[in-house]
């Protein structure tokens, strides 16, 4: 450290400084959001029945853990989203696998796989529900349909996209088409499976708050519906801001992994 | 002396829902071994559809290709590097291996003694980018002579570098393809460069493309590709070729 010389030792505090001050700025923001929403639920300037207060959620807060069992529905909510990413995104590698082996398949389910992924999953809600029954199950599938084809066609257009030059090299070494499939196809898009990952976290995620809201007993989604159903605002704001902190903290543990795996990478 | 290689009557035809387009008329060529072999003709004239055949990416419409032993490998130079950024050095050298099943300690030990004899040894376990485009030219070519072929085609391999580059890298790859005693065929649209580098030189017609001539290439006081761009022969082959090409702007 002591090598550096001054003006590089001046670069480094700059550069500390300027990251001390977006780190700042980020806390003042959520500070005098939260004050100002405080003040104003105080002086009456909003009616705190529709909009709640900060005061009053975090009393919702610390009520539902001590006696509504929050961590049960927080870890509902991961529960099902981890189920169905792992499920959507190993389907969605497995059939784009299989799309890219077969092109002629490929053509085929074309428009097939057009119309399932534009059409809005939460329309087949109460089909599901006669179907699966009001239960997980049916959560866990509606989050699959909506996260699984949009995965698919992600993937299956990386391996698409693969440089043809290296294909025809390796055809130029004899690789068999399996080869090709495990040396190039799958090591150039790893950069596309972590970012479908990445999507799939937040579709799947939706997918779960939308089949709570429309059929559960428990998880974030139940609540929030739950609330409004009862005029409970507090207990929905609480809810959602809970929600955010979790989606928040579920995608900050991807993009982690996604970091690592770029630093073994380079 | 035998060839190692017999083109006869090779025809290529691609076709299109628009039509078919023929690309070789008729090819009959013999390769001999340890032979540098140039192919030069007018851009677009299916040079690089001769070489894709020869290696069996793309299959031939007619003719005959009989190889002077069964079983001959044939390594395939391509235009760019094409090497692959998520591995090193080392690595994208022993693809070829790992692709037919004959990577061991021996056939890896060879690759390494390449790549020191061909000065990379200090690039072995770096990626790509940290390399110039000569250098990894040079690596394409050794990831092509690790699966050890028999024959060796080269397609512009020098095309996409400065002329700096090229002159300097085509006396390595020259050096290379001598010391390590391989047949090779090398397709370019640079006349200096087929006459600096090759015993013999086949011209091809325009497409739908046939074999012009061919010349042997005698050079006095033949040496390195560099120092026999100054032989007096040089000029006039470089002329009886020009003329041969046909090129109307």
């Amino acid at each position: 450290m002591s090598t550096y010389s001054k003006e590089h030792k001046n670069f480094l505090k700059k550069r500390k400084r300027e990251k001390g001050i977006i780190v700042l700025c980020q806390l003042l923001i959520i500070v005098f959001f939260l004050a100002l929403w405080e003040l104003a639920a105080n002086r009456e300037w909003i009616n705190t029945f529709l909009s709640s207060s900060p005061s009053e959620v975090m009393k919702t807060f610390i009520s539902l853990l001590e006696h509504n069992n929050l961590w049960n529905h927080v870890w509902i909510t991961i529960y099902e989203t981890i189920i169905s990413l792992f499920i959507a995104s190993i389907t969605g590698f497995m059939v784009a696998s299989i799309l890219w082996w077969f092109p002629k398949v490929a053509k085929i389910i074309d428009p097939y796989l057009t119309i399932m992924n534009s059409l809005p999953k939460v329309a087949l809600g109460p089909l599901i529900i006669i179907w699966i029954g009001a239960n997980t199950n049916s959560i866990i599938f509606m989050a699959l349909l909506i996260s699984t084809f949009i995965t698919i066609i992600n993937i299956y257009n990386g391996f698409q996209s693969t440089e043809s030059y290296y294909i025809t090299l390796l055809k130029t070494l004899h690789a068999s088409k399996g080869q090709i499939f495990s040396k190039l196809i799958v090591p150039s898009n790893r950069l596309t499976l972590i970012s479908c990952l990445k999507i799939n976290i937040s579709m799947s995620l939706i997918g779960v708050i939308m089949g709570e809201l429309l059929v559960s007993k428990e998880g974030l989604g139940y609540l929030i519906m739950y609330g409004s159903q009862v005029f409970n605002i507090n207990l929905v704001i609480t809810s959602v801001v809970i929600l955010g902190m979790v989606s928040y903290i579920m995608y900050y543990i991807i993009t982690w992994i996604e970091k690592k795996l770029n630093r073994i990478n380079s | 002396m035998k060839p190692v290689l017999k083109i006869k009557n090779l025809k290529k035809i691609y076709h299109d829902v628009d039509g078919e387009i023929p690309a070789i008329e008729n090819i009959t060529l013999d390769i001999f071994e340890n032979e540098l072999l140039a192919i030069v003709g007018p851009s677009g004239c299916g040079k690089t559809s001769l070489l894709s055949i020869l290696s069996n990416l793309e299959k031939k419409s007619a003719g005959d290709i009989s190889f002077q032993k069964e079983n001959m490998t044939i390594g395939y130079m391509l235009q760019k590097d094409a090497l692959f950024p998520w591995k090193t050095i080392l690595e994208n050298c022993l693809l070829g291996l790992e692709i037919n099943h004959t990577l061991n300690e021996e056939t890896k030990n060879n690759v390494i003694r390449l790549l020191k004899t061909y000065g990379l040894e200090e690039f072995m376990n770096k990626y790509p980018s940290s390399l110039s485009g000569g250098m990894k030219q040079r690596v394409a070519l050794i990831r092509t002579l690790a699966i050890n072929p028999d024959i060796l085609l080269l397609d512009e391999p020098f095309s996409a570098l400065d002329y700096q580059t090229r002159l300097a890298l085509s006396e390595d790859v020259y050096q290379i393809i001598k010391s390590e005693g391989k047949t090779a065929i090398l397709v370019t649209h640079d006349l200096a460069e087929a006459i600096s580098l090759s015993d013999r030189i086949v011209v091809l017609s325009k497409r739908p493309t046939k074999v012009k001539k061919i010349y042997d290439i005698e050079l006095t006081n033949k040496s390195t590709p560099i120092h026999n761009r100054k032989c007096k022969e040089f000029s006039t082959y470089y002329d009886l070729i020009w003329r041969d090409l046909d090129v109307h702007l």
